[in-house]
């Protein structure tokens, strides 16, 4: 099913020009309504009216999260803060989160892309949507809740957890299509096996997944499982949130991105130049349509490639393949955005504990795990297990009360920790992705 | 009247606590008494050796985690109610005990026990007065 048939087929030749257009008003409006855009215009010696062409985008500068960070909270929108309707936040690289806003429009365009994200993975009026994506500051919840109220689907705004009631109301209510983080599929589906709950008698068919990466191994035990079709989805809050990439049932192979909202462009992580279509590269994105807070060339830090061949649907878009990796250090725990330097700011607080330091993540029965490693410091010993067992413990309660991920703190030996030559290891992944 | 006990972190790992013991016994320290206090994670092994000073530097130089904490012997007699009569008197003094343990002198026939308090100065005094024997260092390092 497509949701926007003008603008998801749209020829691509039109859709350049329509690029174009939006690029050129979008250069004109932050250059003239965001300090922040009008130094690293003249920073890097171009105008709006610079922009003649979709090739002249490599001439604009980059946008990190640290440049988010550096105008925390508000210093990057582009409108006056009333027409501000929503503000939503996630994790920065330490205490301090990342902030994005929405105008009225902006809203309207999410719950369009989410509206195509739906009608994409086959979801419809007449379905009822499961929506167990968390609600709250992170854009997941919200983003998928707006999308499906478009596409005129019941919306069952359960949020994420508690899944014995997940579970009842998908038997109750006869959920046909939920959406979550792929992990929680696979955590709910083993609640389901133990709880008795017979598949068959489920009236789910399709789950939308996102918010952390997977393979199409995990989409295959996910489909075999639940007996559903499981469809990837992409998105980051700082582009609008989920909806920025979606797949199609058709083929499921690559997610769809809304060129007449979004140019992405893939790019060598270190030195910038912008890559061919097809080749590995970081993504990035430059959010044309925008109101709140339009960003140009946004570093998502993403590693993936863009494939250009024409899709069964008929969908005239490009499409991304799955996150194969990060150009930064972040990892993505259970959904959350990790970065060790936040673990770190929380360690080097406590004068027993050394900054050696490494975070381990696996995946154990379908869910991640995490583990903390730290260093005993030189000098400092405290021979009492309950003062050990308190620091181990203050340590943990402070990570998820700061980043938002429950771990387990362990507290080892000095110089048991491997060290490196130049960049530490500080991140021990085992999950197989 | 205060000893010299070297505490060492050990994660749970076989073969940790053999590293530790045998490194001393190459070194030709002698253990005189020890206690393990242990989590799933990781142990503590308190030891009261014959040279702490060296068995302190020898971990240490062996990158072990190890520190050294004071602690105070008493002689418990060999008679019912001999440990309780310690502990009233350091109750009565509102003395907190953060860890003990036992050991047997082979020559004499009572019990010692090594206490670990939260003031030790106090501890010293108190037990003093009390009339308990306080057994010195030089006295335990050499038995």
């Amino acid at each position: 099913m497509i949701w926007n048939q003008q603008y998801e087929t749209m020829p691509r030749d039109e859709l350049r020009k329509l690029q174009l257009l939006r690029l050129k008003q979008l250069c004109e409006n932050v250059y003239h309504r965001v300090p922040f855009y009008r130094n690293a215009f003249d920073k890097a010696g171009v105008k709006p009216e610079d922009i003649k062409s979709l090739d002249d985008l490599q001439r604009l500068p980059f946008t990190y999260k640290q440049d988010m960070r550096d105008n925390y909270p508000f210093g990057m929108f582009a409108v006056p803060q009333e027409q501000v309707v929503r503000i939503h936040a996630s994790s920065g690289t330490t205490g301090k989160p990342t902030v994005v806003g929405y105008t009225a429009r902006d809203v309207d365009t999410w719950a369009e892309l989410m509206a195509r994200t739906m009608s994409a993975a086959g979801v419809g009026r007449g379905d009822i949507l499961q929506n167990a994506y968390g609600y709250g500051l992170f854009t997941g919840g919200l983003g998928a809740h707006y999308g499906g109220e478009k596409i005129g689907a019941s919306v069952i705004p359960i949020s994420g957890g508690n899944s014995k009631k997940q579970l009842m109301l998908l038997k109750d209510f006869g959920s046909t299509a939920i959406s979550c983080t792929p992990s929680y599929a696979l955590s709910l589906y083993e609640t389901a096996v133990e709880e008795g709950i017979n598949i068959d008698e489920l009236k789910l068919r399709v789950g939308i997944f996102g918010a952390e990466p997977w393979t199409d191994a995990m989409r295959q035990e996910i489909e075999a499982k639940w007996k559903i079709d499981a469809l990837d989805i992409y998105g980051l809050s700082e582009i609008i949130g989920p909806g920025v990439g979606y797949e199609c049932v058709e083929e499921k192979r690559g997610m769809h991105i809304s060129e007449d909202h979004f140019i992405v462009e893939t790019i060598d992580p270190k030195t910038g130049e912008v890559l061919p279509a097809g080749e590995e590269g970081e993504l990035v994105f430059t959010t044309i349509t925008k109101e709140a807070i339009p960003l140009i060339r946004y570093r998502t830090r993403d590693i993936t490639s863009l494939i250009t061949d024409p899709c069964k649907c008929g969908r005239s878009s490009v499409r991304m393949r799955k996150v194969t990796g990060r150009s930064d250090d972040m990892l993505i725990i259970r959904g959350v955005n990790v970065f060790p330097s936040q673990v770190e700011a929380i360690i080097v607080t406590k004068k027993e504990l050394s900054p050696h330091y490494l975070l381990i993540v696996d995946r154990v029965d379908n869910m991640d795990t995490l583990e903390v490693q730290i260093e005993l410091a030189e000098g400092v010993f405290m021979d009492t297990i309950s003062k050990l067992q308190e620091l181990a413990k203050t340590v943990e309660k402070e990570i998820k009360d700061m980043i938002g991920v429950t771990c387990k703190v362990r507290i080892v030996e000095h110089k048991t920790i491997a060290r490196s030559e130049g960049k530490a290891m500080r991140v021990l992944d085992k999950r197989k992705l | 009247m205060k000893l010299q006990q070297i505490s060492v972190f050990i994660e749970n790992q076989s073969g940790r606590l053999y590293d530790v013991t045998n490194l001393l016994g190459q070194n030709g320290i002698n253990i005189r008494a020890l206690s393990l206090a242990d989590t799933s994670d990781f142990g503590i092994l308190r030891l009261i050796v014959n040279n702490p000073e060296n068995a302190y530097k020898i971990l240490k130089d062996n990158e072990f985690t190890v520190g050294r904490t004071e602690v105070v012997a008493v002689e418990v007699k060999d008679e019912p109610g001999g440990l309780a009569e310690i502990l009233g008197a350091l109750s009565k003094n509102e003395i907190n005990v953060e860890y003990m343990y036992a050991f047997v002198e082979p020559s004499g026939g009572n019990a010692i026990m090594i206490f670990r308090f939260d003031e030790t100065d106090k501890a010293v005094e108190k037990l003093t007065a009390a009339g308990f024997t306080l057994v010195p260092g030089n006295r335990i390092y050499g038995i």
